[in-house]
């Protein structure tokens, strides 16, 4: 998984909780839960999601490092498991 | 067309499920009606075969008009059963393809559909307008956010360029295209001496008001009432939350991601006990008495993207344990989101619960959903300073409020409420 690939995921994890933003413009630096109005239900669905398709868990003590999209493709590569 | 709440006249039939012919059960989700509460699926309440549609879709009608006539399972061709069916339903002005229903002598009110956030809306906008409909083959890709603003704005999504990915039309495509419009309302005379103008300054756009919402007119109407009905009073407590969530994180780092906790789960939950142990709190107020409910069933405040507000039933909530109620509220705010919520899980609240969760904004001074007695209100968490034991620590803190009706229970019945979610929230292995 490149980092188009990972891009990719993140967008797909985003647009199932948050179906009204597909086509919107989305910040890649700014933290996504206030661009999307996204509660702590929805961010637990779209990490739940993440660790579907990219089988990357998040702990929660380290949500804080991936509170924007280019933050959560950093943190998401960084911890792929290996092919 | 079913009841749903108190304030409710209306309700827009969105979508059938069934068809004539097929066989329902008690329970099936027959139908999709737009309601001042929003999208909510009509359940049955028998077993039946459907021997006839009378509402089309995108039609709005008054609650107690007949959908559907049954035929009781065994009876098909046998008399109606439903008796009210002699009042056929009323024909919408653009059912263009759905069936027509007999002609009828009182045509109902006929208003667009508005359909919910989530729901995709037609492919048009909402506003007729003089261009062909698009064909679904020619649709073009709008984001939905994008859709609602324009139906908000009653802009031409046809008149808009797209200038997202792959020409998609965005939220800012469609503020762009309002800044750019001349006003709607501007009269001809008015547009002409601005075209002769030079160089030509465009006004920027008076806001268009926007068609009030089957949401909207449902919150405004059910607010109003509480507000002039309900004499509330409010008690405000400030509560140590440090010992729940260090407990709840510590919990959540031993598990699985999708059996994390969130900890408005950990809130509902000491709700839940406190408004079993203080029963005057939980319930309904009804034809001048307050009438208990032994059951809790905790109403949660969803905000939805968008605008509007969903406030489903967790049923029984005093008898889930924090697991349970995890569940339940996650799949209570999904279908929240989708637009799917269920007839019975709108009424049966007998106490409601509005969160601001990570607003940053401390308190929040809720209005009580009528005919319930009253509503918690939880802000934001939030570290203080904080006096233990004779020392000053920092903690995390949340406001808890309680808006509750003084018809029904006094201020000490409050206090005592309030200081049992305080006490509950202490022991979060007890909850």
């Amino acid at each position: 998984m490149n980092e188009a690939d990972l891009r990719n995921a993140v967008l797909r994890a985003l647009y199932s909780i948050a179906p009204e933003a597909e086509g919107e413009r989305i910040d890649p630096q700014a933290n996504l839960r206030d661009q999307l109005d996204i509660d702590s239900m929805d961010f637990l669905n779209f990490l739940v999601a993440l660790k579907g398709t990219v089988g990357v868990e998040v702990p929660e003590a380290d949500y804080a490092q991936v509170a924007s999209l280019d933050d959560c493709v950093r943190y998401l590569a960084a911890r792929l498991p290996s092919a | 067309m079913p009841s749903l709440g108190a304030d409710m006249e209306s309700g827009t039939l969105i979508e059938w499920l069934v068809k004539v012919g097929d066989r329902v059960r008690r329970g099936d989700i027959v139908a999709v009606v737009e309601t001042d509460k929003g999208a909510i699926e009509i359940e049955i309440f028998e077993d039946a075969i459907v021997a006839e549609l009378l509402v089309v879709p995108d039609t709005e009608v008054a609650i107690g008009t007949p959908l559907a006539r049954l035929d009781r399972v065994g009876e098909a061709g046998a008399t109606p059963r439903a008796a009210a069916a002699a009042t056929p339903a009323p024909a919408p002005a653009s059912a263009a393809t759905a069936p027509r229903p007999p002609p009828q002598a009182t045509p109902t009110r006929y208003i667009p559909p508005v359909p919910m956030p989530s729901r995709a809306p037609p492919p048009s906008s909402a506003r007729p307008s003089a261009a062909a409909v698009p064909s679904v083959a020619t649709r073009r890709k709008i984001s939905p956010a994008a859709r609602q603003h324009a139906r908000e704005h009653g802009v031409d999504l046809d008149r808009v360029v797209g200038t997202g990915d792959g020409g998609v039309v965005t939220v800012a495509d469609v503020e762009q295209f309002i800044r750019a419009a001349p006003p709607p309302s501007a009269s001809p005379a008015r547009s002409q001496v601005a075209a002769q103008a030079e160089p030509m300054t465009v006004a920027p756009a008076e806001p268009t008001p926007a068609p009030t919402s089957p949401m909207r007119r449902a919150i405004a109407a059910a607010m109003s009432r509480s507000k002039r009905d309900i004499p509330h009073y409010y008690l405000g407590h400030t509560i140590d939350l440090e010992p729940a969530l260090a407990w709840l994180e510590h919990r959540n780092a031993q598990r699985p991601i999708e059996q994390r906790v969130v900890y408005g789960a950990l809130l509902l939950r000491a709700v839940a006990r406190a408004a079993a142990e203080n029963p005057a709190l939980n319930g309904y107020w009804r034809d001048g008495a307050f009438a208990g409910s032994a059951a809790v069933n905790v109403g949660v405040v969803i905000a939805l993207r968008g605008g509007g507000l969903a406030a489903p039933a967790l049923p029984n909530a005093a008898a889930l344990d924090v697991d349970a109620l995890m569940a339940a509220l996650k799949d209570a705010t999904e279908r929240a989101r989708r637009g799917r919520l269920k007839s019975s899980e709108l009424s049966n609240a007998t106490i409601t619960v509005s969160s601001l969760g990570d607003s940053g904004v401390e308190s929040i001074y809720p209005i009580i959903h009528p005919p319930q007695v009253a509503i918690v209100g939880f802000g934001a968490v939030v570290s203080r300073p904080w006096v233990a034991a004779g020392g000053l620590y920092v903690r995390r803190v949340v406001t808890v409020t309680l808006a509750a009706d003084h018809r029904a229970s006094d201020g000490h019945d409050g206090a005592r409420f309030l200081a049992a979610i305080e006490r509950l929230l202490a022991k979060p292995e007890a909850l």
